[in-house]
């Protein structure tokens, strides 16, 4: 019996020739990605318990993002304690203000994600980058401070569930209807424990960046990971953003999976998760009127130059609804360059949307974007829990970029295929 | 160990629900504490005593990976979560900390709010005194075991690599 990526990646970081779903693995971490909300607590830890130097600085990337901008003093402090301790422990992969952007949009942009790696962060969506045929997961700040002391972790070998999208995408339809639609299908735990490999004729034809979008809500699922097996695609968008050597690592043709999920999305049409859930998804065409206040594009999920000139296609020589307003939030700073560049920004201003600078923001409910109680948004984001983008009496309804597009041209949720 | 529950039988009660991320500018726990559980329940942080118990349904403490969720709970007094099933980060957070965290069948549907619980982890059992009631829980793992006797990760850690 062979086994998976998942497996072949864990046991080679962990010194062992195989190792089996349930195992509990000691492993080495390549990378450990910090931000500012789960850090703090981490370095107060390795206080605590008197870790005077991190195992290793080069294999750590700082990324504060949750609440920058600065949202408040307290959220200040806590960037100025990570920017004191990153300089104390001589760590150079320091991305702040300026350099800035959500965590998950910079680490493979800036080449710290390739095939074949143990990545980390206490970050649930740190599963995107299973994209690039790594194994990604989201940890805690315990974990966090155990791995920059030891340069390791423990993890549980998962199960893996192979999920085939084949078919064909029809105009308008995207990798975030994809995963939703996935999501509705097996439910938010679906996937629990559990790795998610995508594969098929579907995943194959979507860009690396789509495929960010598909890992990166594997979390959605309860999953401990999403990954696709490195084909061309990822090895051309690796060695144009990346100078590290690196091992492509597949999973074996006969490779065991807990199960085979297999999903035909030729007729798949545009979709929404509707409030609470990402499960809670319903087809464009069976949505009754809902008006938007706000249309949020931005995020880990979707804030990338892909989405951005998606959304710049459907808004070009339109004019928002009255009563609705839009935030578009490029999710990196060198997105929001490559979008200034192209001439998107225009494109967005005169539409009657504002650019944000890059940040979490409002996607978690943190600031630049918070909803009142009653208000409505459809959001290119990753959740729509009870208060995710504000106050706990409104509601997120998750959706494509062009989805998010549209709609802000309505003022009410809107299927995008008219506009393309 | 010994305290009163409050039942939360919706299953995918998440994270943001427990510990709501307009307080993630601070990581004390004596200042997460006093907006436990916030989103769902506004009383929870009135009504909850040291030594209580939280009693949940399905993929209890989904979504984000913020640690702050069990520092909540704990600052707020609670000592043990039992749940149907956990999701994922939330479970190893708690395993982390040394805090209680075992997962139990059918739990949220035969314990009420208010119930006295008692559980034995070296036997697998929660007695439900009110009720006169025992129930099994899923035994613990050996490796989660070793965690929750160290006291947590930091702990397990340092002691088997002596640094």
């Amino acid at each position: 019996m062979g086994s998976t990526i998942t497996e072949k990646i864990l046991a080679k970081h962990s010194g062992k020739t195989k190792v089996n779903p349930g195992e509990i693995v000691n492993c080495k971490i390549d990378t450990i990605m910090c931000h500012d909300v789960t850090t703090t607590p981490a370095i107060d830890l390795m206080e605590k318990y008197g870790i005077k130097k991190v195992h290793n600085p080069d294999q750590i990337v700082v990324i504060p993002d949750h609440f920058v901008p600065n949202k408040d003093i307290k959220s200040a402090e806590m960037v100025a304690k990570i920017r004191r301790w990153a300089k104390e422990q001589k760590i150079e992969n320091f991305y702040d203000l300026g350099r800035h952007g959500v965590c998950h949009a910079i680490l493979p942009e800036q080449g710290y994600v390739t095939p074949g790696k143990t990545i980390i962060a206490g970050d649930s969506h740190t599963c995107t980058h299973g994209a690039l045929g790594a194994f990604s997961t989201g940890i805690g700040s315990t974990d966090l401070a155990s791995a920059l002391t030891t340069g390791e972790l423990w993890f549980k070998v998962p199960e893996t569930i192979l999920i085939q999208v084949d078919g064909k995408l029809q105009k308008g339809v995207y990798s975030k209807d994809v995963i939703l639609e996935i999501i509705r299908r097996i439910g938010v735990d679906g996937a629990l424990y559990k790795a998610m490999e995508f594969k098929g004729e579907v995943i194959d034809e979507l860009s690396v960046e789509s495929r960010m979008t598909i890992c990166n809500m594997a979390i959605e699922a309860g999953g401990k990971s999403g990954i696709i097996n490195p084909d061309q695609k990822t090895i051309d968008y690796v060695n144009s953003h990346s100078t590290e050597k690196y091992e492509i690592i597949k999973s074996d043709d006969d490779a065991n999976y807990s199960e085979i999920i297999k999903i035909d999305v030729s007729n798949l049409e545009p979709v929404v998760a509707m409030p609470h859930l990402p499960s809670n998804v319903k087809p464009i065409s069976e949505i009754d009127e809902i008006r938007v206040d706000q249309a949020y594009l931005g995020s880990c999920t979707n804030g990338r130059i892909e989405d951005l000139r998606v959304s710049a296609k459907i808004l070009k020589g339109k004019k928002i609804a009255s009563g609705t307003r839009m935030i578009v939030v490029p999710a990196s700073t060198e997105i929001w360059k490559q979008a200034n560049r192209e001439g998107l920004f225009d494109i967005f201003m005169e539409f009657g949307a504002t650019i944000s600078t890059p940040t979490c923001g409002a996607c978690l409910g943190g600031h630049m974007g918070i909803l009142a109680a009653g208000e409505k948004c459809i959001s290119s984001t990753n959740r729509n829990f009870v208060g995710r983008m504000g106050s706990p009496k409104s509601e997120v309804y998750l959706g494509s970029p062009a989805v998010v597009s549209a709609s802000a041209i309505e003022g009410k949720i809107v299927d995008p295929r008219k506009y393309l | 160990m010994k305290g009163k529950a409050h039942v939360y039988k919706r299953a995918h009660i998440n994270t943001d629900e427990i510990i709501p991320a307009r307080y993630l500018n601070v990581d004390k726990e004596a200042e997460l504490a006093k907006h436990a559980m916030e989103d769902i329940d506004k009383d929870f942080v009135n009504k909850v005593q040291v030594g209580d118990f939280i009693v949940g349904g399905a993929d209890f403490g989904c979504g984000s990976s913020r640690e702050h969720a069990v520092w909540a709970l704990r600052g707020a007094g609670v000592r043990v979560v039992i749940a149907e099933k956990f999701a994922r980060i939330f479970y190893r957070n708690c395993l982390n900390n040394g805090f209680i965290a075992v997962e139990c069948k059918e739990i949220s549907e035969k314990v009420d709010d208010a119930d006295e619980l008692e559980i034995e982890i070296s036997t697998g059992e929660i007695k439900n005194n009110t009720k006169n009631e025992v129930y099994k829980f899923e035994p613990l793992s050996d490796f989660a075991e070793e965690l929750l006797n160290s006291g947590g990760l930091m702990n397990y850690v340092l002691k088997k690599k002596r640094i």
